[in-house]
């Protein structure tokens, strides 16, 4: 009996953890370095894109090759 | 002509290029023109052209892109040389599309046209961005649709021109010839980019592509042995499937150093239903150096085994059910040394343009087949009767000039 209402009352921190917000680890103030033009996945996308061209026409793999951009909420 | 085949993996890039880049949620992209000079030589074919890319904000949630490409091809390539005519043509792409931001969301979509005398393709593509857990990660998600048709050139008899083969896609049934194939392409793709700390980001992105129709190149063709043909062999079509279905799985690192410069890496798994599976990793370094130059250094390493109905010399003629001899589709590796050089640079009296770049990039290709013989060479050696000539090689360099501007 003890045991079960320890396991249901972790049960339930577990679950109202859940609805807790995820706090950043980053915080925005540590992201100056995600602003830096070096640090995109793609800093001339037309030029990646040629390159891109060039692989993918002589090879039988595609895709996945898009990066999503950055994402860094740096702005 | 020779390189319809693969038209549909250029739109798919030149997708990416408009609408990989306003992922970035939460903002739309800066205003941006950038205007190029590619050009390609290796393995007796000449590639060159203009390529121009747009985006400019309208408001401060709405933005436009559109782009502009063309290629200008002289090929003599080895395949060209085994089956058809050395030959020169002009490819010319325009897209257009829009991004439209609300909140944390990004949507976008476009049209890419792309037209060639033998090929005219149509793709649209649309998709959704969305910032979360406090801005950390961004999750995109995106669909493309794409419609082919592809003609054959052949000289007219009559008057020595090429034109398109007014019967290449059979007779309706009322009997009246159809000039063109069809080619439809479905892509489905999900990325996730995540910082980790305050110096490593990561991306993750994952893409299935299904085709269906008709998949192959019109000229290309297979070799069979016969020994009662003068160098032992003999050429016939091709035949692939009508279906294709990729799944394309990739990760991507990039680190902040200390020093202020980056090291990026990243690494692809595909595989497909023709029996394809391929690696792809690629380091990179970018330095910042004396105030205005940035110099960026890659290797990129490729390796892909044969497609299951692939052979570089078949044993007779109908052998099996699909047969192909695309180097696309062959076993080999691939190796690829770049360097980048780019100058930020002012433009006085001009207020409107924020910030300029003058860009090289020189990249070096080398591709080491495994199974894909060099048949020019059958016979110019009494060693090298049909599939026994050398593997072939190819060398190529890339060049790109391209100029950037901010405003």
């Amino acid at each position: 009996m003890r045991a079960r209402t320890i396991l249901m009352a972790v049960g339930l921190g577990m679950l109202l953890g859940g609805c807790s917000p995820i706090q950043p680890w980053v915080k925005p103030y540590e992201r100056e370095h995600f602003a830096d033009p070096i640090m995109s996945f793609n800093r001339d996308p037309i030029s990646t894109t040629y390159l891109e061209h060039v692989m993918e026409s002589r090879e039988g793999a595609r895709g996945a090759t898009g990066g999503v951009g950055g994402g860094c909420g740096c702005n | 002509m020779q390189l319809n085949v693969i038209r549909h993996r250029l739109l798919t890039l030149v997708f990416l290029s408009v609408c990989a880049t306003p992922a970035v949620t939460g903002v739309l992209p800066e205003d941006r023109t950038d205007a190029l000079y590619h050009r390609y030589q290796g393995g007796g074919i000449t590639i060159q052209g203009p390529d121009i890319l747009v985006q400019k904000k309208i408001t401060d949630n709405f933005a436009l892109t559109g782009s502009w490409y063309q290629d200008y091809i002289s090929s003599a390539s080895i395949d060209v040389k085994l089956s058809a005519s050395p030959y020169k043509e002009k490819r010319t792409q325009e897209s257009g599309g829009f991004m439209y931001l609300h909140g944390k969301s990004t949507y976008s979509a476009g049209l890419i046209h792309s037209t060639e005398p033998d090929y005219k393709a149509n793709t649209t593509y649309y998709s959704v961005s969305q910032d979360m857990f406090g801005d950390l990660t961004t999750l995109s998600l995106t669909y493309k649709r794409g419609w082919d048709k592809i003609y054959r050139d052949l000289k007219d008899a009559a008057s020595g021109q090429i034109i398109n083969d007014p019967s290449f896609g059979g007779f309706d049934k009322d009997g009246n010839p159809i000039s063109s194939k069809d080619a439809d392409h479905r892509g489905y793709s999900l990325g996730i980019s995540q910082i980790l700390t305050r110096t490593l980001i990561a991306s993750f992105n994952y893409e299935v592509l299904t085709d269906q129709g008709y998949l192959q190149s019109p000229y290309r063709k297979i070799l069979y042995l016969n020994p009662t043909a003068g160098l032992g062999y003999t050429q016939a079509e091709q035949i692939y499937p009508n279906t294709r279905t990729s799944n394309a799985g990739a990760m991507q690192l990039k680190y902040y150093a200390p020093w202020h410069a980056a090291f990026s890496g990243s690494y692809r798994y595909f595989s497909d239903t023709w029996g394809i599976h391929a690696h792809t990793a690629e380091l990179g370094y970018t330095h910042p150096a004396l105030k205005r130059f940035i110099f960026d250094a890659s290797f990129r390493y490729y390796t892909q085994n044969a497609a299951s109905f692939y052979s570089d010399l078949f044993p007779r003629a109908n052998s099996q059910n699909f047969m192909a001899r695309d180097r696309e589709l062959a076993a080999f590796n691939s190796y690829t040394l770049g360097a980048g050089l780019s100058y930020d640079f002012p433009i006085p009296k001009n207020p409107w343009v924020n910030r300029s770049t003058f860009n090289l990039r020189f990249d070096h290709l080398l591709i080491d087949y495994k199974d894909y013989r060099n048949a020019l060479l059958i016979g110019a050696n009494p060693e090298w009767s049909a599939g026994n000539e050398p593997l072939y090689k190819l060398n190529a360099n890339i060049f790109q000039i391209f100029w950037s501007i901010w405003f």
